[in-house]
Formats: C-alpha cells, structure tokens, sequence
C-alpha cells in the first residue's frame, strides 16, 4: 500500500536502529514521551522499545482520546440512554468503556438503551434525518482530529433545522495536555516529545513551538508508521546531544507549519474553550477542552437536557491515571492481564488500541512470543549441528 | 480511532463527498474539510473525514531522509 508499506521497510529500519545506538551517549538516559496513542500504538506493534539502545526509553504518553474521558462523562452519556431514552451514537471503543455502578454503554445497551455504534458523526446525523420523533444524541469524545467532523456536522444540522440532534462534547486540546505532563512529577524528568502526526495535521506545528522555547523540550512531529517512529527519536536524540530545542517535523508528508486552515475555521465558528474540564489522569485543567458557541448551544446535548457532570474516582485498582501522566508503565499496575483484559476492562487504558494497557497487552504478548519462537528456532539449529 | 491508513480519491461524487480505495475496502467520505483534492490523491482518513492530502515530493523526501540518516557515514 502506497505511503505504508515504504514506510514499513525492515532494512531501513535496521540502519535507523543502528544511527540510534550509535548517537545514543553511553551512560546517559534519554526519557522521550510520545504523546499520541497512535504513536503508543505503533511501538507496541512493531516492538520498537526492544530495538532502542539502553538510556533511550519511551514514554506514553496521555494522548489517547478514549482513555483520558473520566468516568463522570460516560456516566452521563449513560443516564442520556438510560433515562432520557435518546438514540445514543458514538464510536466503537467509547461503548466499552467502564462507569460507574458496573455500567458501560454496551451494558446499558443490554439493558435496553438504545446504544448505537457509529464509524461517523455523519451518520448519527442522517439518524436524526430519518428518525424527526427520537432524539439522537452524539457522543463526541477527541482531540483536534474529531473536532472538525463534529464542527461539520453541527453546522449541517443547523443548516437543516434539525431539532433532535444534539452533541455531548467532550472534545479536548492536545497543547494543554501536554502543559499538564509537563506541570507533573514526571515532565521534569522528560528530555522530549514525539509529536503528535494527525493532530498536527490540523493544527500544524506552530503550537508545539512554546514547548522548546518557553520549557526547553524538543518536539519532533512524526508519523504513525514504524520508520517514522524511528527517525523522530533520532532526530530528538540528536537536538538533545547538541543541546537544542527546537520543533522538527518529520511528517512534512502530510504536516505544514500552519496546519488545515479550513479545518481550524469550522472549529473556530462553532466551539469555544471552556473554563475548565476534568480529564482522567490529568485532573481539572483550565482551558483544556471545547464546548458549543451560544450560536450553536441548542445542539448541546448538556444544556438540552440539562446535565450536571459530577467527577467519579477511577476504580481503585487502576493504575489509568499515573499511566496517562507518565509515571507508570501498564506492567506496574497489579491487575494488568489479570483482571484487566481487553476482553474485560476495568480501566479506559484497556479498551482502545491505542490505550497503553491494550497495546502493551495485546502486542506485549505477541512479541514475546515470537521471541521465543525465534530462540526457540534457533536453538533447534544448534541442536542439529 | 487515530489508526487510520491513507486512502486513495477513487472517485469525487460532488464537492463534499468521494470514495476512497481504503486498502481494498471502498468507502464513502467527507470532502468538508479538505480543498482541491482530485481523484488519484492520497489523503488521510478519519472518522469518515478526510482532514489531510499526502504530499507525495514530501514523502520521497522523508524516504530519501530515512536512507541517508540511516547511513553509518552521517552517524
Ligand atoms: S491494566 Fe487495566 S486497571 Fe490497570 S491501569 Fe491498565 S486499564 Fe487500568
């Protein structure tokens, strides 16, 4: 496949390995964060940790939309279903989620909610076309790459006078987020960050500019393949050894400086910040997340139907929190691959591919597998010599 | 969410809509966010959107990048 398979290339990624080890200083820690659950995604399934000399560690990073949305959120997508008896659509992983009292948005659905997956806000849209009589609430949940389609499809429903469409926001900002990390115990000890690759498509690669200016970390945006991956380090690697920082983009393919125009007016013509908004892991950060403008406030599915959000411990054996803010890998929580499955989640960090949990579960165990088929291999080789 | 692969324009039903060649599986999307796209054009999908074109001289850039940094003599 065009712009995949090239960017896949094993050969090429055995010479980045070895210009990786060769920049890396003996005996110095390189901790480098990459920001996005695709990034996270991507390490898991090509095993690139193992490939890294020794001092270059990967950090996850709080950038996977599905699992930073604390529980108090779906607890109201669940009551919008449950109680208010809407049509409620979202995407896949959002309906595994766990909340509180047991529930997730599959269980309510079970109990009779009338629960939809949905690959598109559109068709939550054309829903509501078909259905004038139902309410049909979307779920919006991500950062700067969801936000525009849902921008889009407001103003459609607008432009129809649609009056049983509505949207829980929950969209949130990728610069803020990074703020909160670096405001944390363990953004000191960060020396950089992958950047986000679609995200930035979006809203090009100015933004990351305060983050090397004004706190002194190197940002290298890159894209999702495996020899993306591998160049950003190198290139973090080498600002941090000539002691520079500074925003590179390694996804020109597809990122310029100043990102999807188009895609930031429509945003900006429809969502406004909020004060504040809760975020799993991160806490209640100012200025961190979007809401409908007063033009558009009657697709507000929270004034609408005048929700109150109330903030929800996560449950009490879940590491998710520490995970999202970069102090604790998926390894170190005690139910890990437990109780904790993808199968089975008890944290949000499990439901999506792009969680941490899911993508160290669901790879962790492939890739170790294959390492033992391998020595396994090899030593029937010895064995028959 | 995020996963998505680049897709290929098939075809441009009107301004605002097109289907993509997403690796062998033909689907419907949304045009709203992009502008000048024509059929052949490789863009990144999300959620039924396509939010980016693929600039294909960037992309032998970054390949050609890849060959030389991963070349010992540069190291
Ligand atoms: S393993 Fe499960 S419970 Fe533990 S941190 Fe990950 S998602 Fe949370």
């Amino acid at each position: 496949m065009k712009y995949v398979d090239e960017f896949r290339n094993g050969e090429l990624a055995r010479k980045l390995t070895a210009s990786i080890a060769g920049e890396a200083l003996n005996g110095h820690r390189y901790e480098l964060m990459e920001f996005c659950g695709g990034h996270t995604h991507a390490i898991s399934r090509y095993g690139l940790g193992d490939l890294l000399p020794h001092g270059v560690n990967m950090i996850h990073g709080p950038g996977c939309p599905v699992c930073v949305l604390p529980i108090g959120r779906i607890d109201l997508a669940i009551a919008l279903a449950l109680e208010h008896r809407v049509t409620l659509c979202s995407y896949g992983d959002c309906l595994r989620v766990p909340a509180s009292h047991g529930l997730s948005l599959l269980k309510a659905k079970a109990q009779g909610a009338d629960v939809r997956m949905v690959y598109s806000i559109s068709d939550a849209l054309q829903l509501a076309q078909k259905n004038p009589q139902q309410q049909v609430v979307f779920l919006a949940i991500g950062f700067e790459t969801t936000t525009p389609p849902t921008a889009v499809a407001v103003k459609q429903a607008d432009a129809l006078g649609l009056m049983n469409f509505s949207v829980l926001c929950n969209h949130v900002l990728t610069p803020a987020a990074m703020l909160a990390i670096l405001a944390n115990q363990a953004g000191e000890r960060l020396h950089g960050f992958v950047g986000p690759a679609h995200v930035s498509t979006v809203i090009g690669s100015r933004p990351y500019e305060t983050f090397a200016f004004d706190h002194g970390k190197p940002v290298v945006i890159a894209g999702f393949e495996p020899l993306d991956v591998l160049q950003a380090i190198l290139m973090l690697l080498r600002q941090i050894n000539t002691g520079r920082a500074e925003v590179e983009n390694e996804f020109t393919r597809a990122v310029t400086p100043d990102g999807n125009r188009k895609a930031q007016t429509l945003m900006d013509e429809v969502f406004e910040l909020r004060d504040s908004f809760e975020w799993r892991g991160l806490g209640t950060i100012p200025h961190s997340a979007l809401k409908l403008r007063q033009r558009y406030v009657r697709f507000d599915a929270e004034t609408r139907f005048g929700l109150e959000y109330r903030t929800v411990p996560d449950n009490k054996g879940c590491e998710c929190g520490a995970i999202l803010r970069g102090e604790k890998r998926p390894q170190e929580c005690k139910i890990f691959g437990t109780a904790c499955t993808p199968d089975n989640p008890v944290g949000s960090c499990m439901v999506s591919a792009e969680g941490a949990c899911a993508a160290h579960y669901t790879y962790g165990l492939k890739n170790r597998f294959q390492r033992r088929e391998r020595r396994g291999a090899e030593n029937a080789e010895k064995i028959q010599e | 969410m995020c996963l998505a692969v680049p897709s290929r324009i098939e075809q441009i039903i009107d301004g605002e809509t097109a289907i993509v060649d997403f690796g062998g599986v033909r689907k419907q999307i949304s045009l709203a966010l992009v502008d000048d796209v024509a059929v052949g054009d490789y863009v990144i999908v999300h959620v039924g959107f396509a939010l980016q074109k693929l600039d294909e001289d960037e992309a032998e850039r970054t390949l050609a990048l890849f060959a030389k940094m991963g070349s010992t003599e540069c190291a």
